[in-house]
């Protein structure tokens, strides 16, 4: 079970406005060590806008944001270097063999022990096969395993993944579940983890949060969740939220 | 190794792989410098035999062609190793790490340095050996003209750089003319006093126009030809300076690109563009 004790993720009041459109809106939550969060939504409800700005690739208009103690705007290179990430639209360079990305990227976390590292994650996520392979000429699930070792290569703290397991067949997917699970109860890192996937969702995340238009509007547990609104799944609940957002917000204000 | 040297170090590592595994992009380094210096060389040899033993052509021209190509391979190795993120798509995963723009910049000239000077290398080599251009006539200046030019071909590349990030991947096309549509303003083959008023106004505040007004005069001297050694000093002092200026205010640009499209989120939205 995730300890709830301090954060690895503490996101305050945060909001991301384009002009008029607020695509993030007062958003605030937290990941505690061990927990697997799920940041769900339809799309353009600002999940990947939230996971960007935690990556510091995409700057809030306002709002916080700190890993592991450390505030991002202030100390960018130290919070960055207790993340890492994986993310279906970006790919490792295809043109570079396995290990030669692992090295690289490896080199940009200051990663100790590089070359054991690099030998752990090939062992940990079964790529010692494909090391001197072109990352461009692996399967979608080979390259997920690579993205997923490059993102545990610095042994982060928080681990962010944005449809993970997008593209891939059931079997590798269940695999790479069972390995996301597996390493946040034994390492304690802190996942927050995108995906429009309920089944997954249910089976992988301790807690959920539905995103709609920016703000969050519901929150809790992925297996009791869909019968706290009467809905009888979790992918009833998320069609509900993306097609009445309006009528959910008013059941939870009521409440 | 310092973590920050590491990081930088990573950006020199990763080009030093692509250039292994690719003929297509090693032989580039030093084929077209190599054609180059092998035209210009039978031009200057050609000229040389018209003009009887008036004037050697081959430390005026081949000498000049040779210094402007090692510029603009310096802006090159800055602006490929840029575009190498570009094509793979990598600027989420390079800046979603603890990699700092200088940093990033810092390994860009790394990787430019590298390849900049198997170029160099090849069209020494191929100038001295085959065309008997000895680069004893420029004397100690040599290294100073290097230098200048180093300084500003790494400027050039950086605001190309910048270009490309601040409007997109399609903005590739306004890089590479970039030393072709200097090259008239920076003197390489005639003095600055051939060019009309205006023009000359104009060149004097591009760095490489010092760098071969300069190297004419070195080459004058060698000759008996009146040239003051204060004004070459001039001439270098002045390159140098406006090279180093333009180096500070290009890398501003280029960081202030770089907030921009982290304030915009074009960083994060750059990979879907460039499949776009």
């Amino acid at each position: 079970m995730p300890n709830r004790t301090a954060p690895i993720l503490s996101v305050s009041r945060l909001c991301k406005q384009y002009g008029a459109v607020h695509a993030v809106d007062d958003l605030s939550f937290g990941v505690c060590p061990g927990e697997i969060l799920g940041l769900l939504g339809p799309n353009g409800a600002g999940k990947t806008t939230t996971i960007n700005m935690v990556l510091g690739v995409l700057e809030p208009t306002s709002g916080s944001i700190a890993i592991d103690g450390c505030d991002l705007a202030r100390r960018r290179r130290q919070a960055l270097g207790r993340t890492n990430f994986a993310a279906v639209y970006a790919p490792l360079p295809g043109n570079l063999t396995v290990a030669q990305n692992l090295r690289v990227f490896g080199m940009l976390y200051a990663v100790p022990h590089l070359n054991e590292r690099i030998e752990a994650v090939l062992q940990e996520f079964d790529l010692l096969r494909f090391r001197n392979m072109k990352c461009g000429v692996l399967s979608s699930g080979e390259q997920t395993r690579v993205a997923l070792a490059k993102a545990m290569l610095n042994q982060p703290r928080l681990l962010l993944l944005d449809e993970p397991t997008a593209s891939l067949d059931p079997s590798i997917a269940r695999d790479i579940r069972a390995t996301i699970r597996d390493l946040a109860q034994r390492t304690g890192v802190g996942v927050l983890w995108t995906s429009h996937n309920m089944i997954e969702v249910a089976e992988v995340c301790h807690r959920v949060l539905f995103l709609s238009k920016g703000k969050i509007l519901l929150e809790g547990d992925p297996r009791t969740l869909p019968q706290e609104h009467n809905h009888p799944t979790l992918e009833d609940l998320f069609v509900a939220v993306a097609r009445e957002p309006l009528t959910i917000r008013a059941a939870e204000e009521e409440n | 190794m310092p973590p920050s040297l590491r990081r930088t170090a990573g950006l020199l590592l990763r080009q030093f792989y692509l250039l292994r595994g690719s003929p297509a992009r090693f032989v580039p380094l030093f084929a077209w410098v190599a054609i180059d210096v092998v035209l210009w060389g039978f031009i200057t040899r050609y000229l040389n035999s018209v003009s009887g033993a008036r004037f050697n052509f081959v430390p005026t021209m081949l000498g000049a062609v040779l210094l402007w190509d090692f510029m603009a391979r310096v802006m090159q190795g800055i602006t490929t190793a840029f575009l190498e993120d570009v094509w793979s798509r990598n600027f989420l995963n390079l800046f979603a790490s603890p990699l700092s723009v200088s940093e990033y910049l810092g390994g860009l000239v790394l990787s430019s340095i590298a390849t900049s000077s198997v170029g160099l290398v090849v069209m020494v080599a191929l100038a001295t050996l085959v065309f008997g251009l000895s680069f004893f006539v420029y004397g100690a200046m040599l290294a100073a003209f290097l230098l200048v030019l180093f300084l500003f071909g790494i400027s050039l590349g950086i605001f190309g750089s910048a270009l490309v990030l601040r409007f997109g991947p399609a903005a590739e096309w306004f890089i590479w003319p970039i030393p072709a549509f200097i090259s008239p303003l920076a003197c390489v083959f005639y003095p600055l006093s051939v060019l009309p008023h205006w023009m000359q106004w104009i060149a004097r505040i591009i760095p490489p126009s010092y760098v071969f007004e300069g190297m004419r005069q070195t080459l004058a001297r060698q000759t008996g030809a009146p040239a003051s050694g204060h004004a070459l000093a001039t001439h270098l002092i002045a390159g140098s300076v406006l090279a180093l200026v333009y180096l500070l205010v290009m890398a501003r640009a280029f960081t202030a690109v770089y907030r921009h499209a982290v304030r915009t989120g074009l960083i994060a939205r750059y990979s879907a563009e460039t499949v776009s």
